[in-house]
């Protein structure tokens, strides 16, 4: 099994992405330069957090057309796993492997904070481990997270149980309170169609270890690295 | 040749920056003011070598590909000539 970590020019949270799963988690991980053409022989592709391209047009907007772009979608369109956290999931989301768009925060202030989230499907690679229901403490950091899709969009996401983690409070209830961008009906992750291309933007991998006050989000890395096992297994 | 395209977020989205901009220009006096939406503005600078027509071909896909995010957001192009 291996994983690989897509650094764009201003990614900032890929060498934290690549610790959680070299020294955490304990798998193979190498890092793939967004010039790249290939995700070589990587199970596993993850967007990592950051200002790519200085966020300049749109987030994640100038990103996608990075060569490596098309080695990603062409990796997810053969099942390949791929997990964009952040501007990650601000990219997936500008290159069309996930539906709706990340706009501006509500208040319109970058939020720096823990949240919670609650696990709202166990039917993904990346939840596989957690409880349904279960509410993981991880912070967010940034300023468009505000997540809006079409009504349309939003009956598919929710008939297709494709909504993956809403913002929450402690306790699991979904307030008004506990949504700290404004995002459509608390959203704050959601897979694709096939369920094997997810995007959150809070960061787990700021949340897996215990030293740095929490470690909920390792959970999401460790159901990610037991599917690929799994697969790995089965082949 | 120049060209000038609007991009301007889609009636149905929230526009928390014009609020924003809406409530400040009230606070220091402006009256009137019903509404403000925030948008995007571009102006190219084509060369030479595409006719008219071309032109406004590869404007328009090129708003909609890459300076729109049709999910949010509308465009409109307008060609000088």
């Amino acid at each position: 099994m291996k994983f690989g970590v897509v650094v764009f020019p201003g990614s900032n949270c890929d060498h934290d992405t690549y610790h959680v799963i070299s020294k955490v988690i304990g798998q193979p991980v190498e890092f793939i330069w967004h010039r790249q053409t290939s995700v070589n022989d990587c199970d596993a592709v993850l967007l990592p957090g950051g200002f790519s391209y200085g966020d300049y047009l749109r987030t994640g907007a100038i990103a996608r057309f990075s060569p490596v772009m098309s080695a990603v979608k062409e990796f997810a369109a053969n099942g390949g796993k791929v997990m964009g956290i952040c501007n990650g999931f601000q990219i997936l989301c500008e290159a069309g492997l996930l539906p709706g768009a990340l706009m501006r925060n509500a208040n319109l202030k970058f939020v720096c904070q823990h949240i919670n989230m609650r696990v709202e499907t166990t039917d993904t690679p990346f939840t596989a481990l957690c409880q349904k229901g279960q509410v993981l403490s991880v912070p967010i950091a940034h300023g468009d997270g505000n997540y809006f899709c079409d009504t349309a969009t939003l009956e598919e996401l929710k008939g297709d149980n494709r909504i993956v983690f809403r913002y929450s409070n402690a306790n699991g209830a979904l307030t008004e309170g506990a949504n700290p961008n404004g995002s459509l009906e608390n959203i704050a992750g959601i897979v694709n169609r096939e369920r094997n291309v997810m995007g959150l933007m809070p960061h787990p991998e700021r949340a897996s270890e215990e030293l740095l006050g929490s470690n909920d989000g390792r959970i999401i890395f460790s159901s990610l690295a037991a599917t690929l096992a799994d697969l790995a297994k089965a082949s | 040749m120049k060209a000038k395209i609007y991009v301007t977020l889609k009636p149905s989205v929230l526009d928390p920056q014009g609020k924003a901009i809406h409530h400040a220009v009230e606070t220091i006096g402006y009256t009137g003011i019903a509404d403000v939406r925030q948008g995007k503005f571009f102006e190219v600078t084509l060369d030479e070598s595409l006719t008219v027509e071309a032109a406004r071909a590869h404007i328009e896909r090129m708003a909609q590909d890459v300076l729109t995010n049709p999910v949010i957001e509308d465009c409109r192009v307008e060609l000088e000539t």
